[in-house]
């Protein structure tokens, strides 16, 4: 067992062996390091201000992934390669993101600055060829500016990231690999004493005994969620357990019945698997958080955090998934759906982990549907999460699953409009008309600072509508505001 | 933006090699790595403790009936707790009425007014300390909304408004009446660096106060009056603010007040870093207003007569609400002629935080009022919305406003919103919207082309002054200050570019100095976009002082005229052929002991305005734009997306186009914001819930138009004789996109011909559904 955590930082190996469970990243490097290139904005994950960027071994190579530091625990970084603003400069001096910023004037007041550096710092080493606008909007939708109107940012992107790799960091990336490959150990980490500590098993049976043992341990997965409870409502929490080193948790794969993601898996991962199934996953995932928070954030903790305006679960709901639970007393899975009891409520045992989701493929008559309705485009908690699962033999309906987020205590289906929607054509509108009214009696959303009670009512009905006049395919019509889900030979996909 | 734009608009204005050029902003390197110090960013001196203010969690407004602090006090690492009655000084943080107490004692009007603050030797020790307190209040039902304070008749200033004519009576014999009522929400800041100030105690009782203010002056004069000392023993500097858009006009102030009255307690240098939480919850907003506009109109829809009533929410106190609405009045007209007019303003007292100035200081929510008239002409009587507005603009013989000033340069909207109409292809969409909205139901575009006219200069008379200080050294290196204050504008760097041009030396030889009210004194705040207007001119003066004393020298000691003498790329041309170095000058200049420090002061000229009577001339000239944008919603959802925007610019002679279309750019998409996503959500017990950007959904890259095409009018320079003739840009592009808005109205009227839209703004997903539910069946805005 390591009682230290360790990372790379600017080519050096950093130990640290003292340090409070809750420590944030952000913390340690302006109040320890005293690095203060990297700005606090929010402390939630909500502007990208505080945007470091992590160096992580996926299959053996490096990836540049951009984190936010204000509600990442300082221990996650541990076997990572820490790369902040203050890196960057190399001895043929500005970072080539950093120089077309300046020359395109992408910088005004300069706060929101160090956080697109250092989120554009991964997009150059993304190095996707053929980069678009829209490309690079997704990107940095998780980075706030208030000054520029972001145009001369994406602009500036577009002509760092045109000339392919060229940085310091690409030049020593085999040997940044082989240094993070050293870092790789089997050994679980504890920092900190047993009252309070800092605990990273590295497997399911450390994880579970030490669960075991500690069952008012909080765990930790992506903490895009724990992270808030530190920051914002200053919750002591003495004894956090980090998933995020347990082998095999974050493991992803597919086979003939669907695909099995580990709990631990990020949403930038799960989604790499996902949009197998239908492409509105991936439009929907590529809208959870932020470039930021999909690095971070994962599967397992959407689901385990039992929220009712999570985005994963009424997609996974309406395509059957199921979950499966570990604890040191044995596993057991159950339907997602029985997952959810009600508010605050979930089918979890007081030291059981959330280890995996399977997710069926579609059939060949089987129809899917997604839409996540917000304020805002980007980066914004749905008001209405709304998944549609049809499965139409011969333009009839032959069973529907219906699940929506935001509409109550818990994700939840709508089972009379599901009722009523069987047997329906796609043909006529005119049979719609019960499952249509169905939906909005069966609901009663809440009013809060996202959308009205009748707003939400009004959208339940109107996706239903959407998802009908999609499947049924009855007119060429548009029917989104941004992209257009398409029929096309060999599958759907959207534009 | 392209390039060669650029190019073409410095070539037109270049008066020097360094005024009208493109230069990057003075900071953009240390941006970039990093290194651009904010207060936060400083190195703490050995010592230093944490502020954190405390309030009341639950309740809006009512008697505190009980105060304990007592666990505050005992919190760990807590090194004082600081109330009401620990005040040294007067108890207010107020910009003039004194209607703003640092910390309450008695009883509370708004949520979030403070009742004490807590100095810890940490920050989180002292957020965590804040928790502990307890207090108790006698709730009362608070007055949240507009329409709230209208029923209860409560204000926090006098009505004011502004007459010609006998616009009742004139409309009633109008061939056409329109008449709509909307609501128009207000706006946070969300400048990306949150309120912060950081106080260090000196001898003498002096103070040094590191605060992030458009306002320096403003938080000496509150320091001292806090602390019960001489202005003179206060100090305020400021580098660079991460943003402020007016949020730090009047309302930094109680932060540099808590965190002097700390340092003053405690001995200690103390910093005060709101949390982003608190800095919404506590600080004011832009105004939201409920609107009225009746208009009586010929039958090609020219008006004839106006009627406009702007209630705006103020909250608890007054602040700088006397001037925002009044500017709210000025430009209720907008580019548009209202032969008769009555204009009523009501400043609303509320039981909220008390709103403030905001990138257009009320301007924008008058101007919007008169674009949501034009729109509502436009759709009762069939005509398309840009004719109906031009049809109405300022033009000879009808360019009286209604508050008498004449506009001069008519022909300028004019043509610039001719050049938009051209490049933008407005006709052209406009059917090609049609046709769309023909084939599609779920689907409707929408589009929109809106012209801005804002007054240039301070309503408040008085405050259109300014001054600088510059320095020659005897190295040739030049120091430059001023009473202006960066937020990311690109104001020091715009002045140093004048003071390079007016001192004949190389932009690089120029330093540029934070601000320091012991450097200049009795400032006027950064805002009404005055900035370089006002600081460009006062720190030409100064530059002009040491030039003229140094060519008398040089005139003297080598015995030609002065004429013949030039400063030139950091040196000085003497006859056209001897050469002297600017340090061999200064050199040379200072050993027969002429002095080469000057300070400059420059006031508005022409400018005079008699608020009583409604009389004279506010502005020094206009600042003019218009933008054309096209929409898509979604009428099953509500949902919209901007798809195209062209911008046309008026910024008189340029004096750096890059930072120019930065200022366009960035408040058009800012002014988006507000009339779309960004929603104010209060509950019913007076408490703001959107308090984070987690729930307040400022734009993102994404949110802004694949197609943004913005251009600078070629200008042949502004009549009025401004700094290099130039034009104000800071607050004018907010209200270009209001067009955005009028194409989303646009697109909901196409779904029922000649019924108005209900859409109030923010033209939310949700309040866009609404305006199509309500449009299908008929029912009116
Ligand atoms: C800026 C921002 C934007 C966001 N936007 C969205 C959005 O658009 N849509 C959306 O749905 N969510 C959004 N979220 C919420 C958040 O990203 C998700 O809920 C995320 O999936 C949580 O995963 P995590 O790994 O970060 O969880 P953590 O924060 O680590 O944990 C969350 C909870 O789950 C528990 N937990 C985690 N893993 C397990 C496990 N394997 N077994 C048992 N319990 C576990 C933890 O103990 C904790 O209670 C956003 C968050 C932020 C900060
Ligand atoms: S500080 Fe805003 S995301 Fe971290
Ligand atoms: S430059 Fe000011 S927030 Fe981006």
């Amino acid at each position: 067992m390591r009682t230290a955590i360790r990372f790379l930082r600017k080519g050096q190996i950093v130990e640290l062996d003292r340090f409070e469970p809750t420590t944030t990243l952000l913390d340690y490097l302006r109040l320890s390091e005293r690095s203060t290139g990297t700005k606090e904005g929010c402390g939630e994950g909500d502007c990208g201000a505080c945007t470091i960027a992590l160096g992580r071994l996926r299959d053996g190579k490096l990836i540049y992934e951009p984190v936010n530091s204000c509600i990442l625990l300082l221990g996650q970084i541990d076997g990572c390669e820490l790369v902040t603003v203050e890196d960057l400069e190399g001895p043929d001096g500005l970072h080539p993101v950093q120089k077309a910023l300046v020359e395109l004037h992408g910088s005004q007041c300069g706060f929101c600055t160090p956080g697109f550096v250092m989120n554009l710092f991964t997009l150059y080493h993304a190095n996707t060829p053929g980069l678009t606008r829209q490309d690079v909007n997704t990107w940095i939708a998780g980075n706030l500016c208030r000054c520029t109107g972001y145009r001369p940012i994406v602009d500036a992107a577009l002509e760092a990231c045109r000339d392919g790799l060229n940085d310091v960091f690409a030049a020593r990336a085999m040997e940044t690999e082989s240094k993070l490959a050293a870092l790789q150990d089997a050994q679980d980490i504890h920092v900190g004493d047993d009252e309070r500590f800092f605990f990273a098993p590295s497997s399911f049976q450390r994880l579970l005994e030490t669960y075991g043992e500690h069952p008012e341990a909080t765990l930790v997965s992506g903490s895009t969620d724990v992270g808030l409870w530190v920051t914002k409502h200053l919750r002591d929490l003495p004894k956090v357990i980090f998933l995020g080193r347990v082998n095999g948790l974050s493991t992803c794969y597919e086979d003939e019945q669907g695909i099995r993601l580990g709990a631990g898996a990020s949403y930038a991962v799960a989604e790499q698997f996902l949009k197998s199934i239908d492409p509105d996953l991936e439009v929907v995932i590529s809208r959870i958080g932020s470039k930021q928070v999909r690095a971070s954030g994962t599967v397992g903790g959407n689901i385990a955090n039992g929220s009712p305006i999570g985005d994963m679960p009424p997609m996974l709901i309406a395509l059957g998934a199921e979950i499966e639970l570990q604890s040191n007393r044995g596993r057991r899975t159950l339907p997602l759906e029985s997952f959810f009891i009600d508010y605050g409520k979930q089918d979890i045992a007081e030291n059981e982990v959330l280890t995996s989701i399977s997710v069926p493929r579609l059939s060949a008559d089987e129809q899917f549907r997604a839409y996540k309705i917000t304020k805002r485009f980007d980066q914004d908690i749905s008001a209405v999460m709304a998944a549609f699962c049809l499965t139409v033999k011969d333009g009839v309906v032959e069973r529907a699953r219906m699940a929506f987020g935001g509409v109550a205590g818990i994700p939840k289906r709508a089972s009379s409009a599901e009722a009523a929607l069987v047997g329906s054509s796609l043909e006529d509108p005119g049979s719609w008309q019960d499952a249509l009214n169905a939906i909005e009696s069966e609901l009663v959303p809440l009013t809060d600072m996202r959308a009205s009670s009748t707003y939400r009512r009004d959208i339940v009905r109107g996706l239903l509508e959407k998802a009908l006049l999609e499947i049924s395919a009855s007119s060429s019509q548009k029917t989104r505001v941004h992209g257009q889900r398409e029929l096309v030979e060999g599958g759907a996909h959207v534009s | 933006m392209s390039a060669d734009l650029l190019e073409k608009t410095e070539a037109g204005t270049s008066t020097s090699q360094v005024v009208g050029k493109s230069y990057k902003h003075d900071s953009a390197e240390k941006h970039v790595s990093g290194t651009a110090t904010y207060i936060d960013d400083m190195i703490e001196p050995y010592g230093t403790l944490h502020v954190a203010p405390g309030y009341v969690l639950h309740e809006a407004c009512g008697r505190l009936t009980t105060i304990d602090l007592s666990a505050v006090r005992a919190a760990p690492g807590v090194v004082a707790v600081l109330e009401a009655a620990d005040i040294p000084g007067v108890n207010d943080c107020s910009p003039a009425m004194g209607d703003d107490p640092v910390f309450v004692s008695d009883r509370i009007a708004f949520h979030g007014q403070l009742v004490f603050l807590v100095v810890a030797e940490s920050r989180l020790q002292a957020r965590k300390a804040v928790q502990l307190a307890r207090i108790e209040v006698e709730a009362e039902t608070p007055l949240v909304s507009v329409a709230d304070a209208l029923k209860a008749e409560q204000k926090v200033l006098p009505d004011y408004e502004f007459r010609r004519g006998a616009p009742e009576a004139t409309m009633e014999r109008s061939a056409h009446t329109v008449k709509s009522s909307f609501a128009l929400g207000g706006q946070e800041h969300f400048y990306l660096e949150g309120q912060m100030a950081f106080a260090v105690p000196g001898e003498d009782g002096d103070m040094l106060v590191h605060s992030s203010t458009q306002h320096p002056t403003e938080v000496q004069h509150t320091v001292a009056k806090v602390l019960g000392v001489d202005e003179a023993a206060v100090t305020v500097e400021v580098r660079r603010m991460g943003g402020a858009f007016g949020g730090k006009e009047s309302q930094a102030n109680q932060w540099a007040a808590l965190a002097a009255l700390a340092a003053n307690a405690t001995g200690r240098p103390c910093k005060c870093r709101l949390d982003r939480d608190d800095d919404m919850i506590l600080t004011g907003k832009r105004h939201d207003f409920l609107v009225d506009v009746e208009a009586g109109c010929d039958a090609a829809g020219k008006i004839e007569a106006v009627q406009i009533n702007l209630n705006s929410r103020c909250g608890h106190s007054a602040d700088l609400s006397l001037g925002i609405n009044d500017r709210a009045m000025f430009h209720a007209d907008n580019s548009y002629f209202y032969p008769e007019v009555l204009i009523r303003s009501k400043r609303l007292k509320t039981n909220t935080v008390s709103n403030t100035a905001f990138r257009g200081f009320g301007g924008p929510q008058g101007m919007f009022a008169a674009e949501r008239l034009m729109d509502a002409i436009a759709i009762k009587m069939g005509q398309d919305p840009l004719d109906v507005r031009k049809a109405n603009f300022y033009r000879e013989g009808e360019n009286t406003t209604p508050y008498g000033q004449s506009v001069d340069e008519h022909d300028v909207l004019a043509a610039l919103v001719d050049e938009l109409e051209e490049s933008s292809e407005y006709r052209v969409r406009r059917k090609a919207v049609d046709a769309f909205n023909a084939e599609n139901t779920i689907l409707k575009k929408g589009i929109a082309l809106t012209p801005v006219k804002f007054g240039i200069s301070f309503t408040l008379t008085h405050l259109n002054q300014a001054g600088a200080l510059v320095h020659l050294y005897r190295d040739g290196s030049v120091h430059l200050n001023h009473g202006g204050t960066e937020m990311g504008q690109g104001l020091y760097q715009k002045v140093a570019q004048i003071a390079a041009t007016e001192m004949g030396v190389r932009l690089e030889k120029v330093k540029i100095t934070a601000t320091n009210t012991s450097k200049v004194a009795n400032t006027s705040p950064t805002a009404a976009s005055s900035g370089t207007d006002l600081n460009g001119m006062a720190a030409a003066i100064a530059c002009r002082e040491i030039v003229g004393r140094l060519k008398t020298f040089v005139a003297q000691q080598f015995e030609v005229s002065e004429d013949d003498i030039e400063l030139v790329d950091d040196q000085m041309l003497i006859c056209g052929k001897q050469k002297l170095s600017i340090k061999e000058l200064a050199q040379l200049a200072y050993e027969h002991r002429i002095h080469l420090s000057s300070s400059g002061f420059y006031k508005t000229p022409k400018i005079i305005w008699d608020r009583e009577r409604v009389k004279g001339r506010p502005f020094l000239y206009f600042s003019y734009g218009a933008s054309c944008s096209e929409v898509v919603i979604d009428t099953l959802t509500g949902e919209m997306k901007v798809e195209r925007v062209d911008v046309l610019h008026d910024v008189g002679k340029s004096l750096n186009p890059a930072l120019d279309i930065g200022q366009i750019e960035g408040g058009f998409v800012q002014g988006m914001g507000w009339l779309t996503t960004e929603e104010l959500w209060f509950d019913d017990a007076g408490r703001l819930r959107t308090h984070a950007p987690s729930t307040y959904k400022i734009p993102t890259a994404t949110d802004v138009p694949e197609i943004f095409n913005v251009a600078l009018y070629e200008s042949d320079g502004n009549p009025e004789p401004t700094i290099y003739r130039s034009k104000a840009v800071g607050e004018p592009p907010l209200m270009l996109p209001i067009s955005v808005f009028c194409a989303i109205n646009d697109a909901v009227a196409s779904l029922n011909k000649g019924v108005l839209p209900t859409l109030d703004a923010p033209a939310t997903p949700e309040a866009i559904l609404k305006a199509v539910k309500a449009i299908k069946v008929g029912e009116e805005g």
